[in-house]
């Protein structure tokens, strides 16, 4: 796991090495060492939530910057439905449409298309018998790493359907092959406008085992400047947009799991609150479900850290956009049987548990290194004040055994030891 | 000396809604020690039921976890009522819980005997109005 390629960077020289970032890791994958941050590249999730809280703006992400997509022959843009509520007013998504073609992109293919096309088979999916109940979404990526470190059990919940953003990819691909055919495939750059960092690594380590049909990904925010610049209203642009409500509401939490058209599912959004769903199902305590539809962002994609609008008043936004949409403008193929899902729609591999925590290969040894942990922990204060640069006290006496940091590093102790010579 | 971990927790009677905690924590503990993902689940769940059950039924007590390498022992003890007839407590739908609880949808009667299906071994040591010692292992 640890040639995982992360988006999540630090800026060394803006980080300050304070605890914001420490204390709200929902992973504990970060620990202030040497006077700023550190991030454990096998507990990082991708999260983002680093990027949103560092006061110095010191964490960033890793994305292409327009220009790659220069030497491309063909340019497509796939904005995700998240980019259409980034807009104040806007009462059409063909102005973001026409706004894309006018920043330069030959065509623009809109991921909302490939979301209906993933609600529908997701339909056919769970009239399955042979798969575990409940199915949860594997569109946002955060969601799947995260399973993939901590729920051993829920793996196989994973639904086996690519993102909608993969599949938007294959799909552009193929429509500019088709219509161009003079175009060879390494002439078409692919670019998605990402709302967040796990979008980014996504694509840069592959999905499902496969290399990402994805060539470039640029940020949401950087993406939302050049079109404010270049969208007019004066100028009413050509119908082309092929989104219904489906497809748009798939930005915000919640909008995946009722296109199911199932009552039996449930939506969480926020980090913390999808771990305590992920153990509540785990623990076999959830009420018998067949969807569950999990978003690391709050609000859903809209909340991205590389957003720009308030995630709920983007959601306002599309609430406005999809009011007089059809209900779905992408529908797969009618088949005699009514489970039918193409093969190009899964993923080559499904996910599988790589344990991120364990302390040691030999449990002998790692009960050992558990016992040493709480011996530690007995004598620390319980404050989880964070300034030893370990997010918690147990966490410190973890890092402690595992040779990582020092007792003496814990200030409290110190302050002791000063009033006893005192 | 084979090592021993030794896990204490108090399951509060007082609070239904912090009900299952315990179980959180030995599970996060057991994947930090690399135990198979099957055995997680059965020490949990079984630990889960035995937890709920204290709450229901005793007004909260005391969760012990051996952790050993090739095994793991809970023993969980509490002060309450006692189990009068333990059979019939060892049946699949029988049920002492209170109405108030089973519109929370527990109280179905299969307490025990998941923790009975889930562990390798159960030993019950009750008496009516003595409070409960139950001791389960899960064999890795």
């Amino acid at each position: 796991m640890s040639d995982y390629k992360h988006s999540v960077s630090l800026d060394v020289e803006k980080c300050k090495g304070c605890t914001h970032c420490l204390k709200r890791c929902p992973t504990e994958a970060i620990r202030i060492r040497d006077g700023h941050a550190k991030i454990n590249a096998d507990r990082c999730i991708d999260c983002g939530v680093c990027i949103r809280i560092c006061p110095y703006k010191a964490k960033k992400a890793i994305f292409d910057k327009p220009e790659v997509l220069q030497p491309y022959k063909w340019k497509i843009a796939l904005p995700p439905p998240s980019l259409y509520g980034q807009f104040e007013n806007l009462d059409d998504v063909d102005y973001v449409l026409q706004g894309l073609l006018d920043c330069g992109f030959d065509e623009v293919f809109e991921v909302a298309r490939a979301a209906e096309l993933v609600t529908a088979y997701t339909r056919r999916y769970l009239k399955r018998d042979d798969i575990q109940r409940p199915v949860i979404s594997s569109a946002c990526p955060v969601i799947v790493r995260l399973i993939a470190q901590r729920f051993p059990l829920l793996c196989s919940h994973l639904m086996p359907l690519l993102p909608p953003m993969e599949i938007a990819a294959i799909m552009a691909k193929e429509q500019a092959q088709k219509a161009h055919p003079e175009l060879k495939e390494e002439e078409i750059g692919i670019c998605f406008i990402s709302p967040c960092p796990a979008k980014i690594s996504d694509v840069k380590n592959g999905i499902g085992g496969e290399k990402s049909h994805v060539n470039v990904v640029v940020s949401m925010a950087d993406m939302y400047f050049s079109l404010i610049s270049v969208m007019s209203k004066d100028q009413t642009p050509p119908p082309v947009s092929k989104a219904g409500m489906i497809g748009i509401g798939w930005a915000s939490a919640g909008g995946e799991a009722t296109a199911i058209f199932n009552d039996r599912y449930l939506a969480a959004d926020g980090i913390e609150n999808v771990i305590r769903v992920l153990d509540d199902i785990e623990n076999g305590t959830m009420p018998n479900l067949d969807f569950i539809e999990l978003n690391a962002c709050n609000g859903g994609c809209v909340g991205g850290a590389m957003t720009v609008a308030n995630p709920y008043i983007a959601k306002t936004h599309l609430q406005n956009l999809r009011r007089y949409l059809p209900v779905s403008q992408n529908h797969i193929p009618n088949n005699k049987d009514e489970r039918y899902i193409p093969e190009s729609f899964f993923m080559k591999e499904t996910v599988t548990y790589h344990p991120a925590v364990q302390l040691n290969q030999n449990r002998k040894e790692a009960m050992k290194m558990m016992a040493d942990i709480q011996q530690i922990h007995a004598c620390l204060p319980d404050l989880d004040c964070g300034s030893c640069g370990s997010p918690t006290c147990h966490a410190f006496a973890e890092d402690v055994v595992k040779g990582e940091t020092e007792v003496d590093q814990c200030v409290v102790k110190m302050r002791e030891k000063i009033k006893e010579r005192a | 000396m084979n090592e021993v971990l030794q896990f204490h927790y108090d399951v509060d009677g007082e609070d239904f809604t912090s009900a299952g905690e315990a179980s959180v924590q030995i599970k996060k503990n057991l994947r930090q020690l690399g135990f198979p993902p099957d055995t997680i689940r059965r020490v949990s769940i079984a630990m889960y039921e035995g937890e709920i059950n204290m709450v229901i039924h005793a007004g909260g007590g005391e969760a012990d976890v051996l952790v050993h390498e090739d095994y793991i022992e809970m023993i969980l003890t509490d002060h309450g009522p006692g189990i009068e007839n333990v059979n019939l407590a060892m049946q699949e739908g029988y049920s002492t819980a209170p109405d108030t609880i089973r519109t929370l949808g527990f109280g179905a009667g299969m307490g025990l005997p998941n923790m009975k299906r889930y562990s390798d071994s159960l030993h019950i040591d009750t008496a009516k109005g003595q409070g409960c010692k139950i001791t389960m292992k899960v064999f890795v």
